[in-house]
């Protein structure tokens, strides 16, 4: 199955299970998404619980937060990336502290699904990755599932949480099929990120990425295979990060190289580099390398190749910590 | 738009026969009229109270309420217990008519806590400093209520200066095209800190309402009972399924923006003394007093009301607790986190060190800071 039916279904088991859950945002009911992700769903649950809106994401967001202040468990989807902004707010000012400013009275158990990232040759604003904004403020969670699996359990865990969580989907991997089991979920927990061994015995470096560069990565490290074997470390959730298992992984490898196609100033990957130090600087062999998006907006479509990093420059990332 | 009224800024005769009808109960009532008179004056005082209680350092902020204190009243005497209010900073008080004690009011004006009390419990939301957030909510709760075929409606009280928000506008088109039963409340006191609603909006906020489809009504926010009958209006409306409903009310206030701001700079003396003369607590009373319907002892009895819900507000003050190092990490979420439990260590950690002085570095003190809400 492909990611983006696999999330319509982990969507569809939500509305099964559980009367509170509501979804809503623009175009997903009678149209189904404009990916399809919710294909199907409004005819077999309802205007009432499938719920087209008004054009308005800070609308989306705001209302979705009332009807959770009632019981409800919304979940809201944002048709792109770069359509988060206006909603920004809502999400930060609000969604994001309600359960600390009431001492914990209240709980905002939101999921706010966002396709995010380049690579289909769309217009401005449809190929962003706005993670790091989100990821900088307490009191949601940002996940980002790479996998049809992951697509399907995340989506359900996230709806399940206590807290209010930001699911963001690769939508350059929606059509890209991988077996799912729908009987038992991944041993990962929703905050656990997911260690790829690869067979290639001894690694020497460790790449951690998330969403749709996890299969890029996974290509890089088996065009490195014959010299170099690398772990790869699907991140899974941006907030919190699973520390633990990159420190593990480091701890073997020496080498660390972070990738994601958001820009790398200020990035997540500024992040895992300085707490990874922290951890284990007695143990790296090289600086932790960065590899993602430029400190530009995101280009025009016909130039995104060379913003977003592909096979070649993660493995270019690789051979400067293995030179080291 | 005509602003419709019960009372007359001089004497008490009734102005407007629609909104007198939505009072056939209270102006027959004594036991009521002298109720809600009782509140607009406890109210009043509380407000002095804190207001003094901020010049001392002893709140870090206060938003006063003087020349509202009908619209808080009015509006919260009309809404029933099972309707949710979504408030601003300038209703906080309202949560006082909702029998919120005032410990769990004042921690957030004196800087120790973030909100007070349980929403839930009350039947009223911890009032929302960004202007305009909370109209969202409140037509997100009537949209969820309406699902439930309940017949719980919600009413978002702000300013003529969240008029200009963008999610304000976005609830009123929410609210409307999904006929939610909510009330859109505003008061509109002529200024948002010191831009007068003229540099806000074009025209009156009651006729922006129009615009999305919502019905409105003007009315005196001087004016309790005017208030109260528009708020019975707005909510019969919206419970008898009309879609939401648009209250202007309209008002003055008489003091600053908040602690931290100078009034004289942006309005004339001659204009404050204008309204003055409409003094909402004043007139109420000199309607009692010329119907024969304010005793001596009922004044000596509403004067002690109000000067022992001020000492509350006093004591309470003097006895919260100061937040230690340790609540700033709790409740961030729900589910434990891994990187709010290692800061949390770290921090006791490095109190620890410390030795015996291990004092959580908590917030100073009341701030007197330039910190001001919108």
């Amino acid at each position: 199955m492909a990611l983006a039916p696999a999330i319509g279904a982990g969507l569809r088991r939500a509305l099964e299970d559980d009367e509170r859950v509501v979804i809503m945002g623009e175009d997903l009911g009678r149209l189904g998404g404009v990916f399809r992700v919710t294909d199907g769903l409004q005819k077999d649950f309802g205007e009432r619980r499938v719920i087209d809106t008004p054009l308005a994401e800070s609308g989306i967001i705001g209302t979705a937060f009332g009807m959770a202040l009632r019981g409800k468990r919304p979940v809201c989807e944002i048709q792109f990336d770069g359509f988060v902004y206006p909603a920004f707010d809502q999400i930060v000012t609000q969604v994001a502290k309600i359960h600390n400013r009431t001492r914990g009275l209240v709980r905002m158990p939101l999921t706010i699904r966002i396709p995010f990232g380049g690579g289909i040759g769309a217009v401005e604003h449809h190929s962003e990755s706005p993670e790091a904004y989100f990821a900088h403020t307490a009191g949601i969670r940002v996940v980002s599932p790479a996998t049809p699996s992951d697509g399907y359990w995340m989506t359900r865990q996230a709806i399940a949480a206590p807290d209010p969580v930001i699911v963001f989907e690769p939508k350059r991997r929606y059509w890209e099929k991988a077996p799912v089991d729908f009987s038992t979920p991944p041993p990962e927990p929703l905050g656990g990120a997911r260690l790829t061994d690869l067979g290639n015995g001894d690694a020497a470096a460790t790449i951690v990425t998330y969403g749709a560069l996890v299969s890029t990565a996974v290509e890089a490290a088996e065009t490195a295979a014959p010299e170099c074997g690398v772990e790869i470390i699907d991140l899974r959730s941006l907030s919190p990060i699973d520390f633990d298992t990159i420190e593990a992984s480091v701890r073997r490898t020496g080498r660390l190289v972070v990738a994601h196609e958001a820009p790398v100033f200020m990035g997540l990957g500024a992040e895992i580099a300085a707490r990874i130090t922290e951890r284990c600087f007695y143990r790296l062999e090289a600086p932790v390398t960065r590899v993602g998006g430029f400190h530009t907006p995101y280009p025009a479509a016909r130039a995104e190749s060379h913003y977003v990093p592909g096979v070649d420059r993660i493995l270019d990332a690789l051979d400067q910590v293995l030179a080291q | 738009m005509p602003t419709s009224g019960v009372l007359e800024p001089d004497a008490g005769s009734a102005t407007a026969p629609a909104l007198r009808d939505r009072l056939d109960d209270i102006l027959d009532d004594h036991h009521a009229l002298l109720g809600l008179y009782r509140d607009l004056a406890v109210l009043r005082r509380i407000d002095e109270q804190c207001l003094a209680m901020a010049r001392q350092g002893a709140l870090a902020l206060w938003a006063p309420i003087a020349g509202q204190e009908a619209v808080l009243v009015g509006a919260a005497r009309a809404a029933e217990r099972h309707d949710h209010l979504f408030i601003s900073y300038r209703e906080a008080l309202m949560a006082a008519l909702r029998g919120v004690p005032p410990e769990q009011v004042l921690p957030m004006w004196r800087g120790s806590a973030l909100g007070g009390w349980d929403p839930d419990e009350y039947g009223i939301t911890n009032p929302a400093i960004i202007v305009g957030a909370h109209g969202l909510h409140a037509a997100g709760y009537a949209m969820a209520a309406a699902l439930d075929g309940s017949q719980d409606r919600a009413i978002a009280f702000f300013g003529d200066g969240a008029t200009s928000q963008g999610d304000l506008n976005e609830a009123l088109n929410f609210a409307a095209t999904t006929t939610a039963p909510v009330v859109f409340f505003c008061t509109n006191n002529q200024f948002a800190i010191s831009v007068p609603v003229a540099q806000q909006t074009a025209v009156q906020p009651a006729q922006r309402a129009h615009g999305f489809g919502i019905p409105s009504l003007r009315v005196d926010g001087n004016d309790v009972l005017a208030v109260l009958a528009a708020t019975r209006t707005a909510t019969a409306h919206v419970r008898a399924g009309g879609g939401p409903y648009f209250v202007e009310a309209v008002t003055y206030r008489l003091g600053p923006h908040t602690t931290n701001d100078d009034p004289t700079r942006y309005r004339s003396a001659a204009e404050l003394e204008a309204w003055r003369a409409r003094d909402p607590v004043e007139r109420m009373r000199r309607f009692l007093a010329d119907s024969g319907l304010l005793t001596d002892a009922d004044a000596d009895e509403v004067r002690n009301a109000a000067d022992d819900a001020a000492q509350r507000y006093r004591t309470a003050c003097a006895e919260l607790p100061e937040p230690d190092a340790a609540g700033i990490f709790e409740h961030v979420y729900a589910a434990p986190h891994p990187l709010i439990d290692e800061e949390r260590r770290a921090y006791a950690d490095y109190l620890a060190s410390l030795g015996g002085a291990a004092t959580p570095a908590g917030p100073a003190g009341p701030s007197t800071g330039k910190e001001v809400p919108r």
